[in-house]
């Protein structure tokens, strides 16, 4: 008799075992939101990518001290953000990444956005450790090595992400502004 | 009357079991749930049984690069070999997350592990000892976390990639590139098992003779050597143009290294590449 007690006693707790495990993400697979590297943004907040999910991103990465190609990359990502349609900006976020985290601290990177007039909050800068960045320019296929204390060679590259964060499309090298554009207007839509 | 007590000792075992596992799976969904898994965080840990040989480092001329520079490297301490398909083994077992069948697409491409049959089963007539292929960089950096170890990274690669068997720096020797040309020329090495061939000057083994090796940083070769420089690509590699920016041009299996290099992106897999780890010297004198 015991013996069926204990037994049923242990059924029931195996079957509320299995309840439990059904809670998963629901994620897809390439999500970049899987990654779960710790960040800063430029109002010191403490944040993992998959706080992002909902909009549609635009992602580049640079460092604030850089003084030629940067300024370049930061250039296409304002004339990006100004030709997106005001009735979507909402939807879309413009995410600028740092490849120097030791020098772009979440104050640093909050002083370039002023200077450069990316204050709104569509803005989003970011910030974190040296592995946490290299593992994120990997999930890019960017590269980038430092060349000298304050320099890094990198590759140019802005990419579209879908709201679940899936990669849409990237633009590399002389990069079209008007074919990103377009592309977000579009990945808006569909994820309406 | 004792095979009663026997009984009723035997359904408490089995209800504190269940209650174990119950209790195990209920932390799991918790992980889950606060946010979703981070890469090193989960790594269940395995034991390696690989030796490390201490490398005191030193200055080195980076076979490319303009600024031509040297490059001092730290000591460190690298495997004397590269992960085999037993280890690998012993790591998607331990690290569910890591299997064939569930590892997250953003980590690689669809060739991962290709030939396994299944999640925990290794190819049939694969040797357990020949170094583990078809990993991508996303994988390799885990299975390094999971043994408290690091990929080498491309520097400390090209350091040990200089020696022979006598000679911590043998590229001046014109035997030394050839040797390793005829080595990258022979068919399906990478089915052969580690350690068959004579280690080099350090204690390496099979730098050259097995398989392709995933460095950490794998990604910092831009052949132009800057963006700044104009849009030329990897193109640069593999034209005339490159010799430019190589010291050693010489040094064509070098020249192959880093072309491949150039070409990888990290959740790539392929047939003949693999990986070893190593480790900062400080953790051990």
């Amino acid at each position: 008799m015991k013996i069926v007690i204990s037994l049923l006693f242990s059924l029931i707790l195996f079957a509320s075992c299995k309840e439990n495990k059904k809670q998963e993400t629901t994620l897809p697979s390439n999500s970049i939101f899987n990654l779960t590297s710790n960040w800063k943004n430029q109002n010191g907040d403490s944040l993992q990518l998959h706080n992002l999910q909902g909009k549609t991103l635009v992602v580049v990465m640079i460092y604030t001290s850089c003084k030629l190609a940067c300024p370049i990359l930061v250039a296409k990502m304002k004339t990006i953000e100004s030709k997106i349609s005001r009735k979507d900006i909402d939807k879309v976020s413009l995410v600028l990444v740092t490849i120097d985290p030791k020098t772009d601290s979440s104050a640093r990177l909050k002083e370039f956005a002023k200077t450069n007039n990316m204050d709104a909050p569509q803005w989003v800068f970011l910030t974190s450790n040296e592995e946490a960045t290299q593992e994120f320019a990997n999930v890019l296929a960017m590269k980038y090595k430092k060349i000298s204390p304050v320099d890094f060679s990198h590759s140019n590259i802005i990419s579209v992400f879908s709201p679940n964060g899936q990669l849409v499309s990237q633009e590399e090298g002389a990069i079209e502004v008007d074919n990103v554009v377009s592309t977000v207007h579009k990945t808006v839509k569909e994820s309406k | 009357m004792k095979r009663l007590i026997l009984y009723k000792l035997f359904g408490g075992i089995l209800t504190l079991t269940f209650l174990f596992s119950c209790n195990k799976q209920k932390s799991d969904v918790a992980s889950n749930t606060a946010s979703i898994k981070v890469v090193s965080d989960s790594i269940g840990f395995i034991s390696a049984n690989v030796k490390m040989v201490y490398i005191p480092g030193g200055e080195y001329k980076p076979f490319y690069g303009s600024d031509s520079v040297r490059v001092t490297v730290a000591p460190f301490l690298m495997d004397e070999r590269a992960v085999t398909n037993k280890e690998f083994l012993a790591f998607v077992k331990a690290n569910p997350q890591w299997r064939k069948s569930n590892i997250k697409k953003l980590y690689s491409d669809s060739t991962y592990l290709r030939d396994w049959p299944n999640d925990l089963t290794l190819p049939e007539n694969a040797n357990p000892d020949a170094p583990v292929c078809y990993v991508s960089w996303f994988a390799a950096k885990a299975f390094a976390h999971s043994v408290g170890k690091r990929l080498p990274t491309l520097d400390e690669w090209e350091f040990i990639a200089m020696a022979d068997d006598v000679s911590a720096n043998a590229r001046l020797k014109p035997e030394y590139s050839n040797n390793i040309l005829d080595l990258y020329l022979q068919k399906d090495r990478q089915y052969r098992a580690v350690k068959q061939s004579k280690p080099n000057y350090w204690g390496i083994y099979n730098m050259f003779d097995l398989i392709w090796e995933w460095t950490d940083d794998f990604n910092s070769i831009l052949t132009t050597n800057d963006s700044r420089a104009g849009q030329y690509e990897d193109k640069n590699l593999f034209c005339a143009g490159s010799a430019i920016s190589s010291t050693d041009v010489l040094n064509y299996a070098a020249f192959m290294r880093f072309a491949l290099r150039t070409s990888l992106k990290a959740n790539y897999t392929v047939a003949n590449l693999g990986f070893r780890c190593a480790k900062d010297a400080e953790t051990q004198k």
